[in-house]
Order: C-alpha cells, then sequence, then structure tokens
C-alpha cells in the first residue's frame, strides 16, 4: 500500500470543513458582505462537540446511532478515493459501487434518523431526500460506466489515473458531458442550490436541512462533518476528471489536486450566489437531463 | 447414502404433517408434531448438503417406478444442494416460529390440516430440487403448488383470501402447463423423461431450443414471479400465514429459477437472445416491482412486490451470464450466474427474515396496514431491530449480504459495459442503470417500510398496545439476521463452492471457470475487511459520542414542531404521503387512482382523499383477456340445458360421428 494513498483521506479530514467556509466567504462575497472568516465551519464544529445533547421522547436508539455510524460510512468512502497518479488505500474492481452504496448507507441512516423524530417536517425532508437519490444513483451510475470503458478497468484506482491531458484531447466531449453530469450529481447529493438551499433551515421546502433539525450536540458536529466529508468526496470524483494531472509527484499532483478542489468550491458558491432554487417539481428534470448527458457521454465512448 | 439422508429429512417433515392430521382436534399437539418434526427433518437433511457443497462426493439413487416413462431418480449435486440450503435452513425456522404464530388461530381453525399441507410443501420442495426424473419432477411440483395452494387458503373466510387462492391456483396451472409442453418437447427422440437422457438429445436443434426456452421462461417465471406473470404472487403471499409468506416469498418462487437453470443444462450453447431477454424481464420485474411495492401499504404486500423486485434482480444476473456465456466472455458469465444464484441465497434469508417480521407485527397489533403502525421498535425490540437489519441487507447496502450479491452483478454488467461488442453494450449499461434505480428505490421502500411502521409514535390505539412475541418467534429471525451478517463475511467462501454449479449451468469447463473465480473471491475478500472495518469504525466513533456526552448534560423533551403547542401523532408522516413523490414521479407505470373530496366553503366539514394502486398487468392485461374468454365461452352456454334426452342425443350423434371418422 503506498503512502501516496493515504494523502487523500487525511487531506479529506483536515481540508474539508474549509470547503463550507470557502462557499460561504463566495457567496458573502457576492452579496457584498465581509462574511464569516474561512475557518467558521471548523469553530462551529468545536463548539458543537463541546455541548450536551437533547433528545426528543419520541425517538429512539436509531436517532441516537444514526450520526456517529453515518460518519463512519464517509471515512470509508473517503479512503477508496486516489489522488493523482497514485492508487487508493483500498482499491479493488468494484470500489466505485462499495463507494455509491456506502453513500447511500448514509441516507438510509438519516432518513431512518428523521422518521424516528415523528415529525412532519423531517418526514417531509426524508421523502424528498430518497426520491432525488433515486433518480441521482444512476445517473453516477452511468457516469463511472463510461469512465470504466475509458480507462478499461472497474476500479477507481484504475479508472481515474487512466484520466489524463491526452485522453482529454481523445475524447474531450465525453469527458466535458461526464463532468457536467457530475456537477450535477454534486449539487443535488450535496443538498446545494438549485436543489436544497443548505441556508434555510425552517421552509417547507427544504430536504437535508430539514432531515436533521432535532439533532444537537455532538451528534449534530457529526452530521455537518459527514456533509463536508461527502461534498468533498464527490468534489474529488469531479477533480480527478477535470484536472488530469498525473505525474506520479506527489508534490506536483497534491497541489493541483487542492487547486481543484477550491475551484469547485468557489463554483457551488458562484452557482448558489448567482441562481435561483428550482421548482421541487422540475428537479427530476434536473436530474434526468443529467443522466441524459452520462449517457450520451458513454455512447461517444463506446463508439 | 447421504442422498438417503435428505430424502429421509424430507419424509419426516411429511409424516410428521401427517401425524399432526391424526391429532388435529388437539392444536397445541398438532403444532408440536408438525413443526418439530419439520423442524428435525429439514436439520437432518442440512447435513448432507452441507457436505456436498463442502466437495462431498456428488449421489444419485434411482428405484423402478410404475408410472409410465417415470422412474423414482434422485441426486444431489451442487446446484441442487446449493438451492436445497435457503430451503432447509428457511423452512426448518419457519416451522419453529409457525408453532408459535398459529396457536393464535388455534380455538378457531383446526391446525392440523394446516400442518399437514406445511409438511408436504415442505418435503415436496426438497424432492423437486433432487429429482432427476421429468415427471417425479412434475409430481413433486404440482404437490409444491397445491399444498401452498391450500396454506394460501387457510383463512378462506375471508372473500379477498379466497379470490386470492383463486388466483393462484389458475395461475399456477397455466404455468404448470407450459412445463408439461415444455417436457414434451425435450424429450422427443429419446424414450425417457431422465434427466440424464433429455441433456444428451440432439444438439443442433436450435429452433427447438428456442421454443423450450420461451416455454420454460413462461412456465418457471409464473412461479418465479417474473412480470408479467407476477399477478397471483402479491396476492397469495400477503394472504397466507406469515411463515407460510415466508417460505413461499423466500424460497418456493427460487424453485422456478432453479428450474429454469436446470433446464439450461440441457439445451445447446445459449444464442444471445436469451440473455437478452432475459436482461429485459429482469429489468421490468425489477424496476415495476419495487415501484408498485413502493405504492402499497400492506406491510406483506409491500414484501411480495419486493420479491418480484429481487427475482427481477436475479434475473437480470443469469441474462448477464447467458449473455456472457454466448459473446465468449468468462469473466462476464461467472460474475453474472455467481452474483444470481449468491442472491438466491440472500434473498431467501432477509425476505424470510422481513415477512417473518411482517408476521410478528400482525401477531403484535392485529394490522398489517402500515398508516396504521408507528412506534413499535419500543414496544416490539426484537421484531423491530430484526426488520431493521432485514431492511438493510434488502437494500443492497454494506456490510450486510445483499451488497457482496449485487456487487457480483455490477461487477458482471460493468465488465460488460467495459469490454464488449457494441452492439450489445446497451444491455449490461441498462442493468447498470436499473439497477442503480432500483437501488435507490429499494431505500425509499424499506427506510418507509421501516420508518413508518416501527418509528415515530403510534398511529393507532392497536400499535400503542402492541406486544412482542415470544422466544419460538423471535429465535427464528435473529438466526436469519445472523445469517444477513454472516453471508457477508463469509461471502468468499460461498461464492467459491459454487464452481462446479456455475460450469455446470453456463457448460464451461471447469478449470476455466476457477481461474476466472480467483479474482472476484479476492476482491469480496477485500469487501469483507472493508465490511469489518467499516463496523468496528462505526463502533469507534459510537463510542466516543457516548464517551463525550457521559459527562455533560443529557436532556429529553418533545419533538420540535417549529413552536406548535399540542402536536398529535396524527400529524406525521404518513407511508402513503411519504411515498407520493416518488409514485407522482412514475404514475405513468403505476396507474394510481385519486378519489379526493377537498375541504370546502368557510367551515368545511369533511374531506377526504383515497389512493389505490392496482396491478397493472391485471387490471389491463389479464382482465380482459380472461372477460372476453368468459364471454365466449358463455356462447357455448346453449349447449348446457339440463334436459338428459338431449344429452343422450349428443352421445349417440358423437358415437355415430367417431363410426364414420373410423369406416371413412
Amino acid at each position: 500500500m503506498p503512502i501516496a494513498g493515504w494523502c487523500q483521506p487525511v487531506l479529506g479530514l483536515l481540508a474539508a470543513p474549509l470547503l463550507l467556509g470557502i462557499i460561504n466567504r463566495v457567496k458573502a462575497l457576492f452579496a457584498g458582505r465581509q462574511g464569516p472568516p474561512l475557518i467558521q465551519p471548523y469553530r462551529d464544529l468545536y463548539k458543537l462537540l463541546g455541548k450536551g445533547a437533547t433528545y426528543s421522547k419520541t425517538t429512539t436508539l436509531v436517532f441516537r446511532l444514526a450520526p456517529a455510524a453515518g460518519l463512519a460510512c464517509v471515512v470509508l468512502a473517503l479512503t477508496l478515493l486516489p489522488l493523482g497518479a497514485s492508487r487508493a488505500v483500498l482499491a479493488f474492481p468494484g470500489d466505485l459501487v462499495l463507494l455509491i452504496y456506502l453513500l447511500g448507507l448514509v441516507r438510509f441512516l438519516t432518513v431512518i434518523g428523521a422518521l424516528d423524530t415523528g415529525s412532519s417536517f423531517e418526514g417531509m425532508g426524508a421523502s424528498r431526500e430518497v426520491q432525488f437519490s433515486a433518480l441521482a444513483e444512476p445517473v453516477l451510475l452511468l457516469v463511472m460506466a463510461g469512465l470504466a470503458r475509458q480507462g478499461d478497468s472497474l476500479s477507481l484506482s484504475g479508472i481515474y489515473p487512466a484520466v489524463t491531458a491526452a485522453t482529454w484531447m481523445e475524447a474531450g466531449p465525453a469527458l466535458a458531458l461526464i463532468a457536467a453530469a457530475l456537477l450535477v450529481v454534486l449539487l443535488a447529493e450535496n443538498s446545494r442550490i438549485p436543489v436544497d438551499d443548505p441556508n434555510t433551515h425552517l421552509e417547507l421546502t427544504m430536504i437535508h436541512e430539514v432531515m436533521v433539525l432535532d439533532y444537537s450536540g455532538p451528534d449534530l458536529a457529526a452530521i455537518l462533518y459527514g456533509a463536508s466529508l461527502k461534498l468533498w468526496v464527490f468534489g474529488s470524483l469531479l477533480v480527478g476528471v477535470c484536472v488530469p494531472v498525473r505525474t506520479g509527484w506527489a508534490i506536483v499532483d497534491v497541489p493541483a489536486f487542492l487547486a481543484g478542489m477550491l475551484v469547485v468550491a468557489v463554483l457551488v458558491g458562484v452557482v448558489e450566489s448567482i441562481m435561483a432554487r428550482l421548482r421541487l417539481l422540475r428537479v427530476p428534470q434536473l436530474l434526468i437531463g443529467a443522466g441524459a448527458m452520462a449517457m450520451l457521454a458513454l455512447v461517444l465512448v463506446v463508439r | 447414502m447421504n442422498i438417503t439422508l435428505v430424502l429421509a429429512g424430507a419424509g419426516i417433515a411429511a409424516a410428521g404433517g401427517l401425524a399432526a392430521l391424526v391429532v388435529a382436534d388437539r392444536p397445541r399437539w398438532a403444532s408440536r408434531l408438525g413443526g418439530c418434526s419439520a423442524a428435525i427433518g429439514c436439520g437432518m437433511a442440512l447435513i448432507p448438503v452441507i457436505g456436498v457443497l463442502a466437495g462431498d462426493r456428488i449421489t444419485s439413487f434411482s428405484m423402478p417406478w410404475p408410472v409410465p416413462f417415470g422412474s423414482f431418480t434422485i441426486g444431489l449435486d451442487t446446484l441442487s444442494a446449493f438451492f436445497l440450503l435457503p430451503i432447509l435452513l428457511l423452512c426448518g425456522l419457519a416451522a419453529v416460529y409457525g408453532t408459535e404464530y398459529l396457536q393464535t388461530y388455534a380455538g378457531r381453525k383446526p391446525l392440523g390440516p394446516a400442518w399437514f399441507m406445511f409438511g408436504l410443501l415442505v418435503g415436496s420442495m426438497v424432492l423437486l430440487v433432487i429429482a432427476r426424473n421429468a415427471v417425479l419432477f412434475l409430481v413433486a411440483w404440482e404437490v409444491m403448488s397445491l399444498s401452498s395452494f391450500f396454506l394460501v387458503t387457510f383463512e378462506h373466510e375471508r372473500a379477498e383470501v379466497r379470490r386470492a387462492g383463486w388466483t393462484y391456483l389458475v395461475a399456477t396451472h397455466l404455468g404448470t402447463s407450459c412445463l408439461l409442453a415444455a417436457f414434451v418437447l425435450l424429450s422427443t427422440g429419446s424414450e425417457s423423461m431422465h434427466f440424464a437422457a433429455l441433456a444428451g438429445a440432439d444438439r443442433a436443434a436450435t429452433v427447438r431450443d428456442g421454443a423450450v426456452f420461451i416455454l420454460v421462461l413462461i412456465g418457471f417465471g409464473t412461479k418465479a414471479g417474473f412480470m408479467p406473470f407476477h399477478v397471483w404472487l402479491p396476492e397469495a403471499h400477503p394472504a397466507a400465514p406469515s411463515h407460510v409468506s415466508a417460505i413461499m416469498s423466500g424460497v418456493m418462487i427460487k424453485t422456478g429459477l432453479y428450474g429454469l437453470l436446470r433446464v439450461l443444462t440441457f439445451l445447446g450453447p445459449p444464442p444471445a437472445w436469451w440473455g437478452c431477454v432475459l436482461i429485459g424481464i429482469g429489468l421490468v420485474s425489477g424496476i415495476l416491482g419495487v415501484l408498485f411495492a413502493l405504492a402499497q401499504t400492506d406491510l406483506k404486500r409491500v414484501l411480495a412486490y419486493s420479491s418480484v423486485e429481487n427475482v427481477g434482480i436475479i434475473a437480470m444476473a443469469l441474462g448477464i451470464g447467458l449473455l456472457g456465456v454466448s459473446l465468449g466472455s468468462t469473466p462476464m458469465a461467472v460474475l453474472g450466474f455467481g452474483g444470481g444464484l449468491l442472491h438466491v441465497l440472500n434473498h431467501a434469508c432477509f425476505k424470510g427474515l422481513l415477512f417473518l417480521g411482517a408476521g410478528a407485527v400482525a401477531h403484535g397489533t392485529g394490522t398489517r396496514n402500515v398508516e396504521l403502525l408507528g412506534g413499535l421498535l419500543k414496544r416490539m425490540p426484537w421484531s423491530g431491530w430484526t426488520f431493521l437489519v432485514g431492511s438493510v441487507a434488502i437494500c443492497g447496502l454494506p456490510p450486510l449480504n445483499g451488497f457482496v450479491s449485487e456487487l457480483l452483478v455490477y461487477l458482471g454488467a460493468l465488465q460488460g459495459a467495459r469490454s464488449i461488442d457494441p452492439a450489445y453494450v446497451l444491455l449490461p449499461v441498462g442493468v447498470l442503470a436499473g439497477l442503480a434505480l432500483i437501488g435507490g428505490l429499494a431505500l425509499a421502500c424499506f427506510t418507509r417500510a421501516f420508518g413508518i411502521a416501527f418509528l415515530g409514535e403510534s398511529r393507532s390505539e392497536s400499535a400503542a398496545h402492541a406486544h412482542e412475541c415470544g422466544w419460538r418467534m423471535r429465535a427464528p429471525m435473529l438466526i436469519l439476521a445472523a445469517c444477513c451478517v454472516a453471508l457477508s463475511l463469509l461471502a468468499p467462501m460461498v461464492f467459491g463452492v459454487l464452481t462446479p454449479a456455475i460450469a455446470r449451468v453456463s457448460g464451461l469447463p471447469e478449470p476455466q471457470v476457477r481461474a476466472a473465480m480467483t479474482g472476484p473471491q479476492s476482491w469480496l475478500f477485500t469487501v469483507a475487511i472493508s465490511s469489518l472495518v467499516l463496523l468496528a469504525l462505526a463502533t469507534g466513533l459510537v463510542m466516543l459520542g457516548r464517551r463525550l456526552l457521559s459527562k455533560r448534560p443529557v436532556t429529553t423533551t418533545v419533538t420540535w414542531g417549529c413552536g406548535y403547542a399540542r402536536p398529535t401523532a396524527r400529524m406525521q408522516y404518513t407511508a402513503s404521503s411519504f411515498a407520493q413523490p416518488l409514485t407522482a414521479c412514475f404514475r405513468l407505470f403505476l396507474g394510481t387512482r385519486e378519489s379526493l373530496s377537498p375541504p370546502d366553503g368557510y367551515f368545511p366539514a369533511s374531506a377526504s382523499l383515497a389512493t389505490r394502486t392496482e396491478d397493472v398487468c391485471r387490471e389491463r392485461l389479464y382482465s380482459p383477456v380472461f372477460r372476453g374468454l368468459a364471454w365466449l365461452l358463455a356462447k357455448l352456454r346453449w349447449l348446457q340445458h339440463g334436459r338428459v334426452q338431449i344429452y343422450v342425443l349428443y352421445i349417440a350423434f358423437t358415437l355415430l360421428a367417431l363410426l364414420i371418422w373410423k369406416l371413412g
């Protein structure tokens, strides 16, 4: 197991909340405000970890176990991701399915945690979450199938190192379509605008934020940290396609990757500042559109 | 020797049923005799089955039988043994469960006949899987269908149960008629109905092979629950007592898949269209199955439709395998058949578990309607937590067994998408997208089933006063939940055991299959390790959270209702509202009907909304056909009017016609 493989999980664990800080800063700039400091998400996590907790009488052990178990899933998912030309810590053919299903398990836990409160708000959020994710999952699989055929491998650690500058010259349109589909999935799965708005906790239109209304203290910290790690996971899937720097030297690859992540965070912030949230009925159409792009990319790759 | 033990086990199960019939007037003894002998018989038969899977010599046994074309030939190879494993495991556990479950009916209904039919069902399923003669096979098939019919109609005083039984009886016999035709076609040119003789028949007959394939696809597909032959399944499975539902959904439908695989070994090398047809059927069954499951409010109906979905996944896997064989891709063939067979075993575990859990809910609350449940986890912790394990497993999520078999199917499809001829590439890609969609919808379906039934506040009096079941119902559920974990961790071993069976079904040489299996086996090993890491990590984080909270104030209050002071249980999200966005999204396929009378005026008195999702195939396909048939046959009614003289005239005319035909 190469040492380089550990870069990805260690960087993710350390820097993931920073992505949220960057997004918030970009949004503040667009709104003409100064905005919170970049390390505000870390301060929030620290504050929450130091607090006690309040639980609803309705809830059971399910509610108390879900956040920590969900966090464990995302942490494991981080070890499946390659960085640059190096292999991931855990790499085997089929790891891309494990990655997608680990994120599925996170969703399962969040949803039953929400239903455990018996609150109609949280039920509503849960219902929407399962709908949109059910539609986003096939898109992700189609994207992966296209990349698998392109890179002639069944493992993320074989697929991603195969995406180089030469591949972009050769199959540029297909990769561009794949990147676009991945961006849509990233926005949908991480509850960002135009699918969900992470800012307004208490509107009937919310999805993810409303599912975690009743959490407090360390549990809420685990959920917020898990959400930022999930953003990191999707971000690195996207950056892996868009930043084809594969020198094999960590000193070049890692900064290139981090610069890519910075751009993704800024991009999410920009999208969030200049777009309105879609009507809920339009979201499936957006996801089906992303699916069509992924399918088209696959056709281009197969041709 | 080992085959005798299997036969003896089946015999003990059936004999115990007979004994239960004798003491039918004492329900407690009927349960004890019927249940214990079925459990003992299954346990006994499991020993040689595990032996054969571990590599014991494969045996067979033959005896003449005074039935035309028949001989009492049985055999136990890896394919049979692998199907016997879930059958014996689940039947044994269901028998133990049934001894307590059926006690509720003790005063009202005779239990002897139910246990008699149970014993027959177990015995006939075992015989079916080890039969090596087509006549014997069909006899066992028919006994299985009829005994399960009588179990389905156990509560025959209810009209909907009678209707379900009737649908089942018609469907299963239509299927069997296709099987009869298929076996007659197969045996043309050979004198016996021996499986060995059928397998050795003319290899060049591609047209005949095609016809046989279509016939067995309909015949066995009816039992397995392939769409559109599934209509009986969501009716009959919920109608039966829960331990029988578990057997029917968990293993009886798999006998259809066993039959399909067995017949494939008789036929020549598969053309590519067989794989395409199976993948198509699998996609339709999988996606529509889970969509209909999502629209149901009866807990057992949800599970029955989800069986259609899982059989669809298995059909897709087998389709990938067949496509791999016909296009010459050994990895695809191995991953497809291996994934499909493994899913047979895995589905038996978690579906059996979930049906037993649904039975415990019905037993503890008296209702199966999800909309009337809620908050059961507090009052029924054993059933609740095992139901949760089953729900995670059936969604195909790590670290449980459902993930392992779905991973293999995904890998088979990815292998196809990566390497095969562009002309066929859309099929594996369809499987990938379809499986992902099914996975997402199954997650919606089972978070709904578990979340609405077991979490939140009780939605009715009966749910508020639910009681947990006794240990004879708990123990089978706990064992099955443990199997879900164990099969995930032992998956590399179980997959390795399948080598001879995969070689047999695919027709590839065994060394080649063995070589292609080493890769996937090591991947599964990695998955097992990561499952353990996940469990350890989750435990560690939970402990850490506990530790952090141990010295801090932890308070309990009501669920936050955005400032609303008087929340009631009726304000919770219901199962229907949870599923509404998805059912609305797919209304084109579901045909959900709504009848809404909205609140009207300034002081609305009453308002109501009712939604109903009927089975599309039954409503749009079978109902018109059967209505047309009835109309056509009604035209012949003038022949029947009850006048004896005219009937004598018919006979005379018939004789005259025969005479003229004979002479002319």
